[in-house]
């Protein structure tokens, strides 16, 4: 058996999951990418010793007991290739444990954890993404390590909203296309055939395919891509790539059309991440929505919002629908529509550090990339509540097209070797 | 013959104890191994679905953790059934323990809201002359359900 088809130990410290019925779930997500779930083995004794060591007061012994599992793990006693802490929704107890848990493993340890709180509703689907990045990062660091990108390759990230595709050759991206996501693939087709007619090039001299974002098992089967990859750990290396921070420390944040990501990225490599968002209201659509609510294209929502103040004008968009009547409310009573924009950019914002940025370690440089990051006044308001510059790379708004083409180029020796 | 729930619920030694003295207990025992390999102290023996938690709904709305429905999608229909029960305080995780303090919170309540039948509620003991009245008092508390009984 070789490496690559060595199932990847995923330690699974939880409480809940089986009563909820979503085990099966969680362990289906993992045999969807070559991974099995285990429990670190301890003994009653190691469960009472370690949860006074830690000092934690929790109640409920499931929760001490995936505590004295996350010590051994941090002791080596048991090994595992990567950490998955899973607890219930709405328990607010089990929610400070699961953020502990995560932090104390970040810090003592190199394995990549990802924590999520789940309901009955939870599917395997759900979890498949985070799964996905938690395998590669614990079993493909060679191929994260790619610094620089070489020959021509083509880089496909198909979202929730936008459908993007980038053309590299030798290191610089030639050529660009960008359409909304109907039809998967043929919003695929529309901006590859963009990408070629900027770059001057014809899809026989593409050396190499990479597909990222939730199209990408349709698009990269159809194109028989190198690379098929979530766009976890796509964005995190296309972020450090653009912004030139290989090295080190990062924050990446990606405000999406759907979802939210904000991972913490050490060498270019997702130490932990989060991914999710409770409602739209934390996510590209409200801003969409209030670009239109404003009578302006979504391009002059940034420009808009810096000219206005956000604090003038109560705003909370925890709900999309809440949000839209602060919305409608902020314009009935006359403010002005920079005050209006202002706000909302701050309450996407604040919904997005609420919610998610608390869930990974915040380290500067913290990049912002996504189709929002051009949202100057959204990009203002992360920064406002970070207390930090965000660094907005240039093509940022093509992030996961320019991971996948550079993950893509390390595959063209292998096709030449193979020919 | 009584119905008696026993909590914690997964305890094998009072679910024995239940039986040897006459009654059948309601829970669902386990027995609680040196070494846990089980994603949970009180690992249900059958797989549940998504579809369980939502006959807990009963007990637990939807604003409660879902874990906690689910093992009330268990446990509730087993309190409604007893005829008495017997609740240990503070227990050690070997004697038996379920997984969730907010489920033991609810489960705690609605045996007490069951003001019908009798209920022994006592502490777990620390040390030998303890646990020798413990035994005596889950004794008397059977022995005393059978002597309610009418004779057939």
């Amino acid at each position: 058996m070789n490496d690559a088809d060595q199932k990847v130990r995923v330690a699974q410290l939880s409480c809940g999951p089986e009563h909820s019925g979503v085990q099966k779930e969680i362990d289906e997500a993992a045999a969807a990418v070559n991974a099995e779930m285990f429990f670190p083995d301890v003994t009653l004794k190691d469960v009472k010793k370690a949860y006074k060591e830690f000092g934690l007061e929790a109640r409920s012994a499931d929760l001490k007991l995936a505590i004295a599992r996350a010590k051994a793990l941090v002791d080596g006693s048991v090994e595992a290739d990567a950490v998955f802490i899973a607890t219930c929704f709405r328990c607010s107890e089990a929610a400070i444990v699961r953020n502990e848990l995560r932090r104390y493993i970040h810090n003592n340890s190199t394995l990549p954890v990802v924590s999520y709180s789940f309901t009955e509703r939870t599917t395997s689907g759900t979890l498949l993404t985070r799964m996905e990045a938690l395998t590669t990062i614990a079993k493909r660091r060679a191929l994260l390590a790619r610094e620089k990108q070489v020959g021509i390759t083509l880089g496909i990230d198909s979202g929730s909203a936008t459908t993007k595709a980038v053309i590299m050759k030798d290191n610089e991206i030639v050529g660009t296309g960008w359409t909304p996501t109907t039809e998967v693939l043929k919003s695929a087709d529309i901006v590859v055939n963009d990408a070629l007619t900027m770059a001057g090039l014809k899809m026989s001299d593409i050396q190499a395919i990479g597909t990222t974002g939730y199209g990408r098992y349709l698009i990269g089967e159809k194109m028989k891509a190198d690379i098929i990859q979530e766009e976890l750990t796509v964005n995190s290396k296309g972020a450090v790539y653009l912004a030139d921070r290989q090295h080190g420390e990062a924050t990446v944040i990606d405000i999406g059309g759907m979802d939210n990501k904000a991972i913490s990225v050490q060498d270019g490599i997702p130490g932990t991440f989060t991914m999710g968002g409770i409602c739209a209201g934390a996510s590209g659509r409200f801003l969409e929505m209030t670009s239109k609510r404003l009578g302006v294209d979504i391009t002059e929502l940034g420009p808009l919002a810096m000219k206005g103040l956000s604090k003038e004008v109560p705003m909370n968009s925890y709900c999309i629908v809440f949000g839209t009547q602060s919305l409608v409310n902020a314009l009935a009573e006359g403010h002005s529509k920079e005050n209006v924009a202002a706000a909302a950019c701050r309450s996407v914002a604040e919904q997005v550090f609420e919610q998610q940025l608390q869930e990974v370690d915040i380290k500067e440089p913290v990049i912002m990339v996504g189709g929002t990051s051009l949202i100057a006044g959204l990009v203002n308001e992360m920064g406002r509540l970070l207390q930090t510059e965000v660094v907005v790379p240039p093509y940022s708004q093509y992030i996961g097209s320019v991971g996948s083409a550079l993950l893509a180029s390390g595959f063209i020796d292998e096709k030449k070797k193979g020919e | 013959m009584s119905k008696v729930f026993i909590y914690p619920s997964t305890s094998l030694i009072l679910s024995d104890m239940v039986a040897r003295f006459g009654h059948e207990p309601l829970g669902a025992a386990i027995k609680i191994r040196e070494r846990i390999q089980t994603p949970g102290f009180d690992s249900p023996p059958l797989q549940m679905t998504p579809e369980d938690p939502k006959k807990g709904l009963k007990y637990a709305a939807v604003e409660v953790p879902a874990g906690v429905r689910g093992r009330m999608a268990i446990f509730g229909p087993l309190i409604e059934e007893a005829e008495a029960a017997v609740i240990v305080n503070d227990s050690d995780l070997a004697f038996g323990c379920m997984g969730c303090a907010r489920t033991d919170e609810l489960v705690k309540f609605m045996i007490r809201q069951r003001k019908d039948i009798p209920i022994l509620e006592i502490v777990y003991p620390s040390n030998e002359d303890e646990g020798l009245a413990f035994v005596d008092s889950i004794k008397n508390f059977l022995d005393g359900l059978s002597a309610k009984e009418v004779p057939k």
